[in-house]
């Protein structure tokens, strides 16, 4: 069976994003990027998949600038076999990324679709579900554990107040969530051996695809920012400050 | 414009953050139908009614529509939707996951998670986990929003609306079907809907200890959350994790117990109206949001905790 990973180029989780001055945008000069990192549990599933015999192919594939390349290589260098980058500058909504994937998706015939449940930066947390409604396969969001038995797919997924089993009929678009998998590290021999691997750059109008948004980013500006109150002194001083200051007790 | 909220329930109720959705639907302006669809849902549909300024709740009552299925459900939310100007639906698991396949059906953006209306096509949301807000404009002919709860003040109560079904010919897509699910047990109230939540963080330092939240929580009528480092590090369940890939809570009080304040658990909890943090190490990040910190042992800090509220 042939798994199609999405991956998305993204701000390092570990960075402190602030907004431009002009309010236009955040502000990500010079900022590290990393790969999302529910993409990188998408791609570790995809990798497992592929060790239990279950993959035959696993096929990275990303929406971006051209150094999403770099998180593609990633990818590669983790077990991926081979890339296609849609080569776009434009941040494009979630529905022209769906739009795009459901292409590839026409064309490679994959079995499976793993993505991340959302990217840390615009956090929509969309992408996957739309997919699955253009290309018309079953859907298995916020995934926690899979397992693949002939044409069907057994899904644990993470839902409000609990877990949740779904079975559904292959071919099917998965969303990983947090608890699914550790991701590895990749080893600097399979590094190496990434860079030759193929990787091919399209663009969005090889696929006829429009990717005008109606969605308008009118403003971005930095939140409401919460004042650091005071420091008690005892669990005494606490309780008279709930009661008497903040009257919540 | 009219507006079609789609309900978040489990058939016998409602999911409390069905009702800040209706106050997001009255923010936009208009006739505000709620849309019931599930199994043997009529309690969840008569809930629904007495939402104040609902003027109709529709019920979908079919077999297909149990659980919530969005390959079942997506199509007949889509069918229903051209008739309105905007479709809402809570960010729960359930709204999230079926909102974004109703929007590609329609062929129209959907907007996550806003936590304001500015006007009718006009939303502010949170992005990069709510290190900025963004002010975003829709120009498509639907709308397709899921909100956040802890942006809107639940509507009461109070209302009666009348209770329609609607004639759909229901069908199983066929493509996933329900197997079972693990619902966590609680008597104490649910996360998002508390008003007080106390949550442990790493340095409660195992679930046993997780524990000794117990007494605080039934004395404080409060739910009980966590930090990622404590889910991650298996002292309690997931589905109690406070944060940015978690649950999103702004109750009158919160208490954090342990916790560092990572950005990610910032991102679920910064709205509380008053926070407190009790940790042992007095650089930890939490203390830049609590309005009241305190520098302790959160072992000899909780049993003197309980004795005197």
């Amino acid at each position: 069976m042939k798994v199609l990973v999405a991956v998305k180029r993204v701000v390092d989780y570990n960075v402190k994003v602030r907004v431009k001055a002009d309010q236009s945008d955040v502000d990500l000069t010079n900022v590290k990027m990393a790969m999302n990192p529910f993409c990188e549990i998408a791609v570790e599933e995809a990798v497992r998949l592929k060790e239990k015999g279950v993959a035959t192919e696993i096929v990275v594939v990303s929406i971006g600038p051209k150094k999403s390349e770099e998180q593609m290589r990633t990818a590669m260098a983790l077990g991926a076999d081979r890339g296609i980058l849609i080569e776009t500058d434009e941040a494009l909504d979630s529905l022209a990324v769906a739009k795009l994937l459901n292409k590839v998706v026409a064309d490679e015939q994959p079995g499976l679709v793993l993505l991340g449940k959302q990217s840390i930066d615009t956090d929509n947390n969309q992408t996957g579900q739309m997919l699955s409604a253009l290309a018309g396969m079953s859907l298995g969001t916020y995934a926690s554990e899979v397992a693949i038995e002939g044409e069907q797919l057994n899904l644990v997924r993470e839902i409000d107040g609990g877990l949740q089993k779904l079975q559904l009929k292959l071919p099917a678009v998965v969303t990983v969530d947090l608890r699914l998998n550790e991701p590895r590290y990749a080893r600097l021999p399979d590094i190496m051996k990434a860079k030759k691997k193929p990787l091919e750059v399209k663009t969005p109008a090889d696929y006829g695809v429009d990717t005008a948004s109606k969605v308008t980013t009118l403003k971005v500006e930095p939140p409401a920012e919460r004042q650091a109150g005071i420091k008690v002194a005892s669990v005494e001083e606490l309780v008279d400050k709930l009661k008497n200051e903040a009257k919540v007790i | 414009m009219s507006i079609l909220v789609v309900a978040d329930h489990h058939n016998a109720d409602l999911v409390a953050a069905t009702a800040n959705t209706v106050a997001a639907a009255q923010k936009i302006g208009g006739d505000i139908h709620v849309l019931v669809a599930g199994e043997a849902c009529q309690a969840a549909a008569e809930a629904a009614a007495k939402l104040e300024g609902v003027a109709k709740v529709l019920v979908a009552d079919h077999a297909a529509y149990n659980h919530q299925l969005a390959e079942n459900l997506a199509p007949l939310v889509a069918d229903l939707a051209k008739a309105y100007s905007h479709v809402l639906a809570p960010a729960t698991t359930n709204g999230k996951n079926l909102m974004p396949r109703v929007a590609a059906l329609l062929d129209v953006a959907q907007i996550s998670e806003i936590i304001s209306v500015e006007s009718a096509d006009t939303f502010k949301r949170p992005i990069y986990a709510g290190s900025a807000i963004a002010t975003v404009q829709s120009s498509d002919a639907v709308k397709v929003l899921t909100v956040r709860a802890t942006g809107f003040d639940a509507v009461a109560a109070t209302g009666n609306a009348a209770i329609e079904a609607v004639a759909q010919d229901a069908q199983d897509a066929g493509l996933s079907s329900f197997v079972g699910e693990e619902i966590a047990k609680s008597d104490r109230p649910e996360l998002t809907a508390a008003r007080v939540v106390i949550s442990g963080g790493r340095g409660l330092g195992s679930a046993e200890n997780f524990a000794k939240l117990d007494p605080l929580a039934d004395k404080l009528g409060a739910a009980i959350g966590a930090s990622r480092a404590a889910v991650d590090a298996g002292f309690v369940p997931n589905d109690m994790q406070v944060g940015q890939t978690g649950k999103i809570v702004a109750p009158e009080l919160y208490i954090a117990f342990g916790i560092s304040g990572a950005i990610q658990h910032l991102a679920g909890m910064k709205d509380s109206k008053v926070i407190v943090a009790v940790n042992k190490d007095e650089e930890a990040p939490i203390f830049q949001v609590a309005d009241y910190g305190l520098v302790a042992d959160l072992f000899e800090v909780l049993p003197q905790l309980e004795q005197q509220i």
